[in-house]
């Protein structure tokens, strides 16, 4: 007990488990859509766009970062988007091409000039340091507007995940859908960013999916698994890196493998029939 | 059964030019769809079968002429069934589900809702397996259910992309009866098939296309040697039996073939 209660007792650590188990919860949930689309792999390109984002902003309008590197992200999950939908060769080239140039923009920026937020460290791997309550605020509000969208457009958001081209010729405005989604993915990324680290963030958003989708045939059921999931790892990962004085993100995201491993083991075949070709169109 | 196209108009395709990318698949096209419709679009792949049932869906843009839709048409749309992820998590009853209009801004749905999916579903012979996983159905029923979730919407028109790729041939008799009722019931229907013996000999009405119209009428208008090689490319032979027309390889030693 008293190794729970113990780092309670420091602020930091407070903000910092509030904001690993909410940010697990968030990439938990919504990474049920990314998996399900096939769209892993944009992901774990917008994380690393979004950090260019985020370098320049911080350089260019300090105060303003988080404002700067978000419309970075949304532009970013918009153009890949875009590039996705339309180009029908080489689509995985062009997002890489995008999205690794941002990042390498980014550790060229955080290089020469440093910084003034999070450490380069904090950014790339996550830190329960220096959490503010302003960015527990924008990533309750991302939260919100996600839950919000999902509950609004339960109906819609699943037709167009499982049958883009169905859904478009009844009714669902499958464009404005996805866009939206990718600007909520953009916007997710940004606020768990500082606790999971960028490099992580793509991790977070697929192995709680493929974990729940191994568990369970409902798509309801496999939103609340991943969702319970994703914060369970957040949490725990976070007092595994207080102990182990190693950066948050990477102790979160061995808490989410462990638990694939773990259900691997226990549904073995079952639940590996399930998760094979999860993002096949 | 009837089908061969005289009542009110639903779509009018008018001189259309339409492709992908700029590149034409399709040339100088006019195709009416009228309110008893039951017609089958043949011809070889790539020959512009699908892109024409996009033309009549909207989903495709024509780059020149007209494609005109008769007001509040009420569409619905079947799939090829290798268009989606079968290990989707998903049930049959969620599946037909999703396709229902509505304004509702619950997630859940209602008792009224869940009533007309049971109902859809106990009219295509498969409201015993509501509860299974998608992947878990046969070919034939993964296409019922695509039908029950097109059917779901009220359609007046109902478009089917190769809706006997892929299915035995029980099944596919199936299909083309389950078919046939829903056109007896008041339903325009407008499919593509290659399956000359299997499918299109069966319907009231044909077009043949190879990125232009070639030839439509009855079976027994259109499935003739010169429409059949103009159309395939290759040299068929047309036999008769039972009142129906069977294409066969071309054969010298056949007797019997229709030559018109």
């Amino acid at each position: 007990m008293e190794t729970i209660l113990e780092p309670l007792q420091y602020a930091f650590f407070q903000k910092g488990l509030l904001v690993a188990s909410l940010s697990g919860a968030l990439l938990g949930f919504i990474g049920v859509y990314i998996v399900l689309r096939g769209m892993s792999y944009i992901g774990h390109g917008l994380s690393h766009s979004i950090f260019g984002g985020f370098a320049a902003a911080q350089l260019f309008a300090a105060q303003f970062y988080i404002l700067g590197a978000g419309l970075w992200g949304i532009a970013s999950a918009l153009a890949i988007n875009t590039v996705a939908k339309k180009s029908r060769v080489g689509a995985d080239a062009a997002i890489g091409v995008i999205t690794t140039a941002s990042f390498a923009l980014g550790v060229a920026l955080f290089a020469k000039f440093g910084t003034s937020g999070p450490s380069f460290e904090s950014a790339l791997f996550g830190s329960i340091l220096g959490i503010t309550t302003e960015q527990i605020i924008g990533l309750l509000a991302v939260i919100v507007l996600t839950v919000g969208f999902v509950f609004l457009r339960y109906r819609a958001l699943l037709f167009a995940t499982f049958d883009p081209d169905v859904a478009d010729v009844s009714g669902v405005k499958v464009n404005r859908i996805e866009a939206m989604l990718m600007i909520i993915l953009s916007l997710a990324i940004l606020a768990t960013l500082t606790v999971v680290g960028v490099t992580l963030v793509a991790a977070m958003l697929v192995i709680p999916a493929v974990v729940a989708r191994m568990l369970t045939d409902s798509f309801g059921k496999m939103l609340a698994i991943s969702t319970i999931i994703g914060t369970f790892s957040g949490f725990t990962g976070m007092y595994i890196s207080y102990y182990a004085g190693v950066p948050s993100g990477t102790m979160i995201v061995l808490v989410g493998a462990t638990i694939f491993l773990l259900v691997l083991a226990i549904t073995g075949g079952r639940g590996l029939k399930r998760s094979v070709g999860l993002d096949a169109h | 059964m009837t089908g061969t196209g005289v009542g009110p108009k639903l779509i009018e395709i008018n001189g259309v030019e339409a492709g992908y990318d700029k590149s034409v698949v399709l040339h100088d096209v006019n195709f009416h769809v009228h309110e008893d419709q039951f017609t089958g679009i043949v011809g070889p792949s790539g020959a512009g079968k699908t892109t024409l049932l996009r033309l009549l869906l909207g989903t495709v843009k024509p780059y020149s002429g007209t494609v005109t839709n008769m007001q509040g048409l009420r569409t619905a749309y079947v799939p090829q069934l290798e268009t989606v992820n079968w290990n989707f998590p998903l049930t049959v009853s969620e599946c037909v589900l999703m396709s229902r209009p509505t304004k509702r801004k619950l997630p859940w749905s209602t008792q009224p809702e869940r009533d007309e999916v049971t109902a859809v579903l106990e009219r295509l012979g498969i409201a015993q397996l509501a509860d299974r996983h998608i992947r878990d159905l046969s070919g034939g029923q993964q296409q019922r259910m695509f039908l029950a979730r097109a059917l779901l919407r009220q359609p007046q028109l109902l478009l089917l992309d190769e809706p006997t790729s892929g299915v035995d041939v029980s099944t596919r008799h199936d299909i083309l009866h389950l078919l046939a009722d829903l056109h007896e019931d008041g339903v325009a229907i407008v499919l593509t098939t290659h399956d000359l013996n299997g499918m299109a000999a069966h319907l009231p009405h044909i077009v043949c296309i190879n990125h232009r119209v070639i030839a439509e009428g009855t079976p027994k208008q259109v499935i003739t040697p010169p429409v059949l090689e103009q159309t395939f490319g290759a040299r068929m032979e047309v036999l008769e039996h039972l009142g129906m027309r069977v294409v066969v390889d071309e054969q010298p030693e056949h007797k019997g073939s229709v030559s018109n």
